[in-house]
């Protein structure tokens, strides 16, 4: 699947309709999630016949794009029903086969190893500060080829440090910086739309076992 | 949900050391045809937790995987197709994951099992 492809598709998503700041639900655009997943895809194979899964898969647009890309299962988690509603509808709706599961990631508990690759789009933690961190520690718990994530480019030099000291990556690095940009979904946004400069990173746990 | 995800699948109740694996009730499940990759299939037998599967498999009542399974039984067509089918075609629609430990209930709905717990059992 070409590129502008998949980010057709993806554009085609419904999103949330009442997102929730406690939990700091921020859609992931078609353009960054189709950047991040093709890159996953065509520079490392880490999607095809791979066992994915998205972490707080709000209304799924990560995990629908690596089924689209030929994952052979994709699992998606989060917390909050309704996304996870919006998320099956979604599969329902470009006729992909995705698992769904309700569960905080904080207390996910999973055999290690199993997945191949988690993709995700965490909270950034401004608002609980240390959820993306929380995120991080679990994924690469459970991941056996990669992680694929977002996070604000003013952490890099944190991020970077903390995965392999404290999360056994073995390398952690950024594959390249994206604007995001935040529609005014909340009323404490002023501006119209905010634009901040994030990182997409690839960690590859020590586990690491090619397929 | 997928056999597959269940395999992944442990009880996360506070204080739970095992908690592998969680007792499937399926009250509906549907099947759809996904086609066979036997490179996955190879690969992945290794992680499976087989005698998990095959229990899971028979509460929806498919009886057609053997109690054990080794790598040699995958040179089979026969046994890579049933262990295809249970692994991946079958999605339980509703029912129950129970916790082997402490018998927590965690309802499957619209095929989308309930992990979250309550505050004393995290």
């Amino acid at each position: 699947m070409k590129l502008k492809q998949l980010e057709g598709l993806l554009g085609t998503l419904q999103q949330f309709s009442h997102p929730k700041i406690e939990l700091e639900q921020y859609p992931t655009g078609p353009h960054i999630a189709s950047r991040l997943l093709y890159t996953a895809e065509n520079t490392y194979g880490d999607i095809s016949g791979k066992i994915v899964a998205d972490f707080g898969c709000g209304c799924g647009t990560l995990g629908l794009a690596s089924a689209l890309l030929d994952a052979e299962q994709v699992i998606g988690i989060d917390i909050d029903p309704q996304s996870l509603e919006v998320a099956s509808e979604n599969a329902v709706d470009l006729e992909l086969e995705m698992d769904f599961m309700q569960c905080d990631i904080n207390n996910l508990r999973w055999r290690d190893h199993l997945v191949h690759t988690v993709v995700m789009n965490p909270p950034f933690g401004t608002r609980r500060k240390g959820s993306d961190i929380e995120f991080l520690a679990k994924a690469l718990k459970v991941a056996s080829c990669a992680v694929y994530s977002l996070h604000k480019t003013t952490t890099r030099d944190f991020i970077k440090k903390i995965a392999v000291r404290d999360f056994n990556a073995r390398t952690a690095e950024v594959l390249c910086e994206l604007r995001y940009d935040v529609p005014q979904l909340y009323k404490f946004h002023k501006k119209k739309e905010v634009d901040i400069a994030v990182d997409l990173w690839r960690f590859v746990p020590n586990a690491n076992q090619a397929l | 949900m997928r056999l597959l995800t269940h395999n992944m699948l442990s009880s996360n109740v506070k204080g739970v050391v095992d908690g592998f694996p969680l007792r499937l009730e399926a009250e509906k499940w549907v099947e759809k045809e996904v086609e066979l990759n036997v490179d996955f299939l190879r690969h992945i037998f290794h992680k499976i937790e087989w005698k998990a599967l095959a229990g899971a498999a028979r509460a929806v009542g498919y009886g057609e995987l053997p109690d054990e399974a080794d790598a040699a039984m995958l040179d089979a067509e026969d046994f890579l197709r049933r262990f295809h089918h249970a692994l991946l075609e079958i999605h339980v629609e509703e029912g129950a994951l129970v916790c082997p430990d402490t018998g927590r209930r965690f309802p499957i709905n619209k095929g989308i099992p309930n992990m979250l717990l309550n505050e004393d059992e995290i």
